[in-house]
């Protein structure tokens, strides 16, 4: 998930890295490899990881209705119950789960997300989707990696490698939830801590 | 969400909403095929119950299980209680045993609010119905219930009827409807409203033929065979007769109308077997709701600090 700093916080520097031609060009490249990789869409699953990995799993999910003329099944999965960090955080506002009918099991399940950071999100998914079947394979896409691995994880499908410092903050813009389409590099001024 | 929940009163709207929303999606666990999160692993739930009632801690007890909490089920019968020990000492004995939340059932009023307050024990209080004051829980069930079938709440008419002054499901009821925007009204015999009736948020009505036909919800409360021989009402069978819901009245409600009831029922006293049975009868599913609204509530009170100020949302 990307973080939200809140709009007061001071910013010296906050530089748009990618736009949105960028960003739908990064998808559609996606979706080919995507594709590419899994032959055909019959056993694909395309599940975003709220919030904004929801938005780009439906745009995936509509590229490939396209290329292959299939209906491709996409849905959501909350990782939230399944984080490691809840006992240090306040509790939080679950978001939707929404598994498309034909199930999990036995397909490839493809998770997209927006950023790519200490791979906890990711590895909180992964118990997420074992508790709701059995998938033939789990694959990873993401927009942005931003780098700082805390797992061992990786994305099979990147938009874009972002070199970043720890005290950086990449926020991603998504239309349907921002009203436009930008990743944006951000660093604090005031000596704050970036994205943890 | 606050530290502890003691009064369907406390909670603000939001918090309210936040918990009725967050029991949507704890009641989609219930459809997988692992009914289980790993949430709260290693936290500690007692269930304390000083009076008998398998019906509330067994909803307790799978809430908490479903999310991974270890739940100790502490019974008063034949217990240190029954020897003799306070309310206090019970605290403090599960305070050392590190219990991280405490469900309380008590015959007295107030008592959770005591254990919230008396600084005895760290964890959070869920109060599970106390004497004849609150059961917030079933309140949020309920709303949950009828948020289901009717919608949000705002300007929805439900009618609760029966033993109004026993009963601490009608108070939490009143109040938290009060807070999501709906309308109540009371329907029960004189000898059964409480004296301080006039200040809850709530219209009463003597007559429940006259209440029928806008309630978009009708609660029907248990009537409790104690109170029988304490001369509330004249007969069972008057009671019945004139505060009980039968086929025939049923028909008097609107269309989309729906009949709630807390359990546990008494069949042909409050309410007759085929409107229990009927197809507006919603009596089972509130009975599943409770489960996922005690998981929000267990989730929302148990999972994470309280911080001094918001937090910062980690990334992925």
């Amino acid at each position: 998930m990307s973080s939200r700093t809140p709009e007061s916080a001071a910013l010296a520097t906050a530089r748009t890295v990618l736009d949105d031609r960028d960003i739908s060009r990064a998808l559609t490249r996606i979706t080919h490899e995507i594709l590419e990789r899994n032959r055909d869409a019959s056993d694909l699953v395309i599940l975003g990881i709220p919030r904004r990995g929801v938005p780009l799993a439906a745009r995936v999910a509509a590229r490939i209705n396209e290329v292959e003329g299939v209906e491709m099944p996409y849905g959501s999965l909350d990782i939230t119950m399944y984080r490691d960090d809840l006992r240090m955080r306040p509790a939080r506002a679950l978001e939707h789960t929404d598994i498309p009918a034909r199930g999990i099991d036995g397909a490839v399940v493809v998770l997209v997300d927006d950023v790519l950071f200490s791979g906890r999100t990711i590895r909180s998914a992964l118990d997420a989707l074992n508790d709701l079947g059995r998938p033939k394979a789990v694959q990873l896409a993401v927009l942005v990696d931003r780098g700082h691995r805390e797992l061992p994880i990786r994305a099979d499908f990147v938009g874009k490698n972002l070199p970043t410092s720890l005290a950086e903050n990449v926020r991603v813009h998504l239309a349907e939830s921002d009203g436009e389409d930008a990743v944006i590099i951000a660093s604090p001024t005031d000596g704050t801590e970036g994205d943890a | 969400m606050m530290r502890h929940l003691l009064s369907a009163g406390d909670l603000s709207r939001d918090d309210a909403t936040a918990v009725l929303d967050t029991a949507q999606e704890m009641l989609s666990i219930a459809s997988r095929p692992i009914k289980k999160l790993p949430t709260l692993r290693g936290r500690t739930v007692v269930n304390l119950f000083f009076e008998d009632s398998t019906r509330t801690r067994i909803s307790f007890e799978a809430a908490a299980k479903r999310l991974s909490a270890d739940v100790i089920n502490f019974s008063a019968k034949g217990s240190s209680v029954s020897k003799g020990e306070s309310l206090k000492d019970t605290a403090l004995t599960l305070q050392a045993m590190g219990a991280d939340a405490v469900v309380v059932r008590h015959h007295g009023s107030g008592a959770p609010h005591r254990l919230a307050n008396a600084a005895w024990i760290d964890g959070a209080i869920v109060n599970a119905g106390d004497g004849t004051h609150e059961h917030p829980t079933q309140a949020l069930l309920d709303a949950f219930t009828m948020r289901q079938h009717l919608g949000p709440l705002d300007g929805a008419n439900i009618t609760i009827v029966g033993d109004v002054l026993h009963s601490r499901v009608a108070r939490s009821n009143a109040l938290l409807l009060e807070t999501l925007g709906a309308n109540v009204t009371l329907v029960a015999p004189p000898t059964l409203l409480p004296v301080g009736v006039a200040s809850w948020p709530v219209d009463t009505e003597y007559d429940l033929d006259a209440a029928l036909e806008k309630a978009d919800g009708v609660m029907m409360l248990r009537v409790q065979r104690e109170r029988m021989n304490a001369a509330f009402f004249p007969s069972a069978r008057e009671y019945s007769r004139r505060y009980g819901l039968d086929a025939r009245r049923m028909a008097r409600l609107p269309e989309h109308a729906i009949v709630m009831h807390p359990g546990p029922m008494n069949r042909g006293m409050e309410i007759t077997a085929d409107v229990a049975d009927s197809d507006r009868s919603v009596i089972v599913e509130q009975v599943t709701n409770g489960v996922a609204v005690r998981m929000a509530v267990l989730y929302l009170l148990l999972s994470g600090e309280r911080p001094a100020e918001p937090t910062e949302e980690p990334q992925a």
